[in-house]
């Protein structure tokens, strides 16, 4: 057989292309319920990590319903129905005015307390970086926070997702004396005060996307959290405590 | 007729499968014929993911995997392959390769896929595979090219592991993401060490694989070209 035939070589060609499309996309569909899956409980563990509870990947489900007890849509400040909180594309959702967004929410308590958790979605150095952050009920005090990222750069902009990092952010506040959002500052060293914490050295551009994302993201949220609040301490004061809000 | 035959059939069963030969084949890429420090090879992930001991070994199972199988596939396919098309074919099998084990990886180990994500590129364009389907596996039978696979690949990776060690340690006191520089010798906890920033940075990667060179050569001079 002469192996440098044309026919010959066209043949092997198209052979070759079938043969290893069909494998592919073999391997891809018959993975990809298992990988979706990996894909939701990350999600959870991530949600969950960020008010500071550490899961296995396997019981992430389990305990997300034991903590998370509300999933709500906030658009343009007003909660809205009929979306999947859960279900909704941030990064699709980050493109638009923060007050166009369907921005998700999630509503957890905590031994008896109850906390906001804000998705947050935005540009690091190489590619998206994004996390959870967990408000107090002040709407303003950060009970935990929790970053990851699609490729930056290990030893450096990576640094984000360890706990070196994420640890400064409790207890910072993102509302100033007066109520106003002033975001939280990642400073080159030397950070100080309740509106700032320390970037990473070496990983600058990486940090100040974090930054970025904290004010671009949770601006869809302050006034709707101010809002919800109040009325919380409305209907507490009335003996009167119907959700303002509810979903099923 | 038979009998030629019959020695021809001795001469093949002589060749042990670990035969002098064929031991040579793994352990000759571990120094004589490093890809790395010799062949120079493969440099460009050397510099892009020792910053850290763990993906660094990722990236040598993953390269390790995919050499040695696509070796053997090469190897089968040998003398079927049309050699005007023959580097598009090695292409195919180590992208197709790769995407497979990414897939496996994303299903069964999500977090080991996610230290991987960024690598997935560079297992491809990685010289030292195609190099080594294009020199050994289109010439040599199945056993031998996987063989030579494992050598080339452990060539590879023990460099890997010793750039990175020492760019973990010195860059951020911690081996496998464990501190092993106390933490009390920090300037900030008032001690007098402080993490060498410079060693996290890609320079520094081809420098420690200068220095690795440069004592690979002093001991095994045979390396050393004449003037």
């Amino acid at each position: 057989m002469d192996v440098n035939k044309n026919s010959y070589t066209f043949t092997f060609a198209a052979i070759m292309v079938v043969v290893v499309a069909a494998v592919l996309s073999f391997a891809a569909t018959s993975l990809k319920e298992k990988q979706d899956n990996n894909v939701r409980l990350e999600k959870m563990q991530n949600i969950l990590s960020s008010i500071n509870v550490e899961v296995e990947r396997d019981e992430a489900e389990a305990i997300y319903k034991d903590y998370v007890k509300q999933e709500l849509v906030v658009n343009n400040y007003q909660p809205i129905e009929g979306i999947n909180a859960f279900d909704i594309e941030l990064s699709k959702e980050v493109a638009k005015a923060p007050e166009e967004r369907n921005a998700p929410l999630y509503v957890a308590e905590k031994e008896g307390k109850t906390y906001f958790i804000l998705p947050l979605r935005g540009k690091g150095l190489w590619g998206p970086i994004w996390g959870y952050i967990s408000l107090e009920k002040n709407a303003s005090t950060i009970y935990g926070a929790t970053f990851d990222h699609k490729s930056e750069t290990p030893g450096l902009g990576a640094e984000i997702k360890t706990d070196m990092f994420t640890s400064l952010f409790p207890d910072k506040e993102v509302l100033d004396n007066s109520g106003e959002f002033t975001g939280i500052r990642v400073m080159k060293g030397n950070a100080d005060g309740p509106h700032e914490v320390n970037g990473i050295s070496g990983g600058t551009i990486t940090s100040v996307g974090v930054q970025d994302m904290i004010q671009d993201c949770m601006k869809s949220y302050i006034p709707f959290l101010k809002d919800y609040q109040a009325s919380q301490t409305a209907s507490a004061n009335s003996e009167n405590s119907n959700p303002i809000v509810s979903i099923d | 007729m038979a009998e030629v035959q019959e020695v021809k059939k001795q001469a093949k069963e002589r060749e042990a499968l670990f035969s002098k030969k064929n031991r040579k084949l793994i352990t000759d890429p571990l120094d004589d014929s490093n890809p790395i420090t010799v062949q120079v090879l493969g440099i460009c992930s050397a510099l892009a993911i020792t910053v850290k001991l763990y993906p660094a070994l990722v990236m040598s199972v993953s390269v390790l995997f995919v050499l040695a199988v696509g070796n053997v596939i090469i190897s089968l396919m040998r003398n079927y392959i049309p050699n005007r098309i023959r580097i598009i074919v090695q292409l195919v099998v180590v992208a197709s390769l790769v995407i497979l084990v990414d897939q496996v990886l994303k299903a069964y180990v999500y977090d080991v896929s996610k230290e991987l994500s960024v690598f997935v590129g560079l297992i491809i364009t990685n010289c030292i595979i195609m190099g080594r389907f294009e020199a050994f596996a289109l010439a040599n039978s199945p056993w031998k090219s996987f063989l030579d696979g494992l050598g080339n690949a452990f060539g590879y990776a023990w460099i890997l592991m010793a750039v990175a060690f020492f760019r973990e340690l010195l860059g951020s006191g911690q081996l496998f993401g464990l501190q092993v520089v106390p933490k009390s010798w920090y300037l900030t906890e008032g001690g007098v060490y402080s993490d060498n920033g410079l060693m996290l940075l890609p320079p520094m990667a081809l420098i420690t694989v200068g220095i690795i060179i440069w004592v690979q050569r002093s001991k095994n001079t045979a390396l050393i070209e004449e003037d």
